[in-house]
């Protein structure tokens, strides 16, 4: 495949890579495969990071205690409490990557992009965002190697046990959706037992897209409504946009149309996520892979959604 | 004679060696991206007509009559390119919402151009072997341009090198809501038609039974974009990076990419850009997907 580097005369393309203000930078040699090498900044807390996932796979934990502060914290300069939004969604791309590119196994990139997660699901506390959506498994990654899906399985268990108490006590309400019936058993009861305890938590809902596709979504959303007019409990001229709306496995949150979706790792697509539901998103592509991706890259992307003109198809006069 | 026409700008002659001269530069160009994996369907959200002509103090819908032209060029350089497939987002259910006048505007900009390619023996679409599709909720537009599109449709059915499907009246939420009705009718019938066979016994689908039978393709081949497959590549304009209830159902795996430019100023260049990254993207998935097996 020819290599090929064009000065295109164009004013801007998405959201071409920032210089970040590191103070050390590690420039890793480019792959030689890509037509167009990247470069890989690496933050300070790298070293933190991957001490941290050591010790908590050789304790068999996931998280560091720490609790989540009760207090909303003012905000970063330059957002604006009016214009955050209410549901942001991320697709956590880039475990992988990030873990080859320092020589890992697989497994400390997804542990070191629970670490994110956890710092994420923090932020939006304190900054008063209403649902984080996070895409963590899709239904097209069963495909993975058997020893990565089993792994990421006894992630997600590990995960939720060591982090109930901690969002129970954050106020944080867990909802999981996605074709649960994939799941190992104990990961389904265990998922139960979440939502049950959390359902009465209102500061954060947190929904977790395990084995999850955007088109499943509706396909489901579909079979339950044919099987309410079959029964006759619906007429076919009272299915609409709302009804199929309520029909949705996002049906488990007020606000079921996110504001913001966030994808690392420098992917531009949608992967099957939320078809539906991203109508009127907004989307932000980092660069950062989703371990690297902390408070500054989130700050980066909350400020050009607040930036952005939202018509909804009209005009502003 | 001459010099009264070159007083007014290029001479016409000038102008057909210019294209020519593009026409080569662009043949070159292409011929390097066709090395590559090309882009089977490419989509466009046509954004920043009205803004193209209020920065260039144009009279009210001269900008969408460039962005007009825009989809024309871009037709000619896709099918240059050899892409099989082209959808326009022209416009959503969501733009009645704009006032009645502005709404009338680009309905008469519709009919007018829809007209003249009707009226031309030698249209682009005939030239270029382009087939035209309308997708959208047709009931949702006046009788003229219903039966203009269908003229449209028909005339153009037997050329087959491209199909460009002109979304209008469309928003992807109505595509599925449609998708969803047609498929819950067929199966609805399909049970009925059922138990007028057992005559009358209960009917052998149970409800465990009835959702096994419905899957995605029973919804997908009502959708309106059935005629194409899902777009490798969803450029828009303007700088906004949203999908704006655009092909929602069918941009599950494709590479968006956004130019801050409006659309009438979109070149081939534009173009280039688009189909080099997608290149980029799909050789890398198709090494995760290697990996994988």
């Amino acid at each position: 495949m020819l290599s090929l580097s064009l000065a295109i005369p164009t004013v801007n393309t998405l959201s071409p890579p920032k210089p970040k203000p590191k103070s050390s930078l590690v420039q890793t040699a480019s792959n030689q495969t890509e037509i167009f090498p990247s470069r890989v900044f690496v933050p300070n807390r790298f070293g933190y990071k991957l001490q941290a996932a050591t010790t908590d796979v050789a304790n068999g934990k996931i998280s560091v205690a720490g609790e989540f502060s009760e207090e909303e914290e003012e905000l970063p300069e330059g957002l604006n409490k009016e214009l955050m939004p209410k549901h942001v969604a991320v697709i956590m791309d880039g475990n992988g990557r990030w873990a080859r590119q320092r020589g890992l196994p697989t497994s400390a990139g997804h542990e070191a992009g629970v670490r994110s997660l956890r710092e994420l699901v923090e932020l939006c506390c304190r900054w008063g965002i209403q649902v984080l959506t996070v895409f963590a498994f899709s239904s097209e990654n069963w495909i993975r190697p058997k020893v990565e899906v089993d792994f990421l399985m006894s992630l997600f268990e590990r995960a939720l046990k060591s982090e109930l108490e901690t969002f129970s006590r954050g106020g944080i309400r867990i909802s999981v959706i996605g074709d649960s019936s994939k799941l190992p058993t104990s990961l389904q009861e265990l998922i139960h037992e979440v939502e049950e305890t959390t359902k009465d938590n209102s500061r954060l809902q947190l929904i977790v897209a395990v084995s999850y596709s955007g088109k499943y979504d509706v396909v489901q959303a579909c079979r339950s409504i044919a099987e309410k007019a079959k029964h006759g409990n619906i007429q076919l001229e009272d299915i609409n946009e709302s009804l199929i709306e309520r029909e949705l496995e996002t049906n488990c949150t007020e606000f079921p149309y996110p504001d913001l979706l966030i994808r690392t790792s420098g992917e531009l697509r949608v992967s099957n996520f939320l078809l539906w539901q991203l109508a009127y998103t907004e989307l932000f592509f980092d660069q950062q892979l989703w371990p690297d991706f902390g408070k500054d890259e989130f700050v980066e992307a909350l400020t050009s959604h607040q930036q952005r003109q939202r018509r909804y198809g009209g005009r502003h006069s | 004679m001459t010099l009264h026409m070159e007083k007014g700008g290029i001479s016409r002659s000038a102008r057909r060696s210019l294209w020519k001269l593009s026409y080569l530069q662009r043949k070159c160009i292409f011929s390097v991206l066709s090395v590559g994996r090309l882009p089977i369907h490419i989509a466009f959200i046509m954004d920043g007509n009205r803004r193209y002509g209020e920065q260039r103090n144009l009279k009210e819908g001269a900008g969408h009559k460039a962005g007009y032209l825009a989809l024309m060029l871009m037709v000619i350089y896709c099918c240059e390119l050899g892409i099989k497939y082209i959808t326009a987002y022209a416009f959503s259910i969501d733009n009645f919402k704009r006032g009645p006048d502005k709404v009338q505007y680009i309905m008469d900009l519709m009919l007018e151009k829809i007209e003249l390619e009707l009226s031309k023996k030698d249209s682009l679409f005939s030239r270029y072997g382009v087939k035209v599709h309308f997708s959208g909720n047709m009931e949702l537009l006046s009788d003229p341009i219903k039966d203009a599109a269908k003229r449209l449709m028909v005339a153009t059915a037997n050329n087959s090198n491209t199909l460009l499907t002109v979304c209008f009246a469309y928003t992807s939420r109505n595509e599925i809501l449609h998708a969803i009705q047609e498929t819950c009718q067929e199966k609805l019938a399909q049970i009925q038609l059922q138990e007028s066979i057992s005559e009358g016994r209960i009917s052998m689908c149970n409800p465990g039974q009835g959702n096994d039978v419905l899957k995605l393709a029973d919804i997908e081949k009502h959708m309106y974009m059935a005629i194409a497959p899902d777009p490798d590549i969803i450029i828009r304009t303007s700088g906004e990076n949203r999908l704006s209830n655009f092909l929602l159902w069918q941009s599950a795996n494709s590479c968006l990419i956004s130019f801050s430019q409006l659309w009438p100023g979109i070149s081939c260049w534009h173009l280039v850009w688009a189909v080099l990254n997608f290149q980029r993207n799909h050789y890398y998935l198709e090494k995760k997907k290697k990996k994988q097996i």
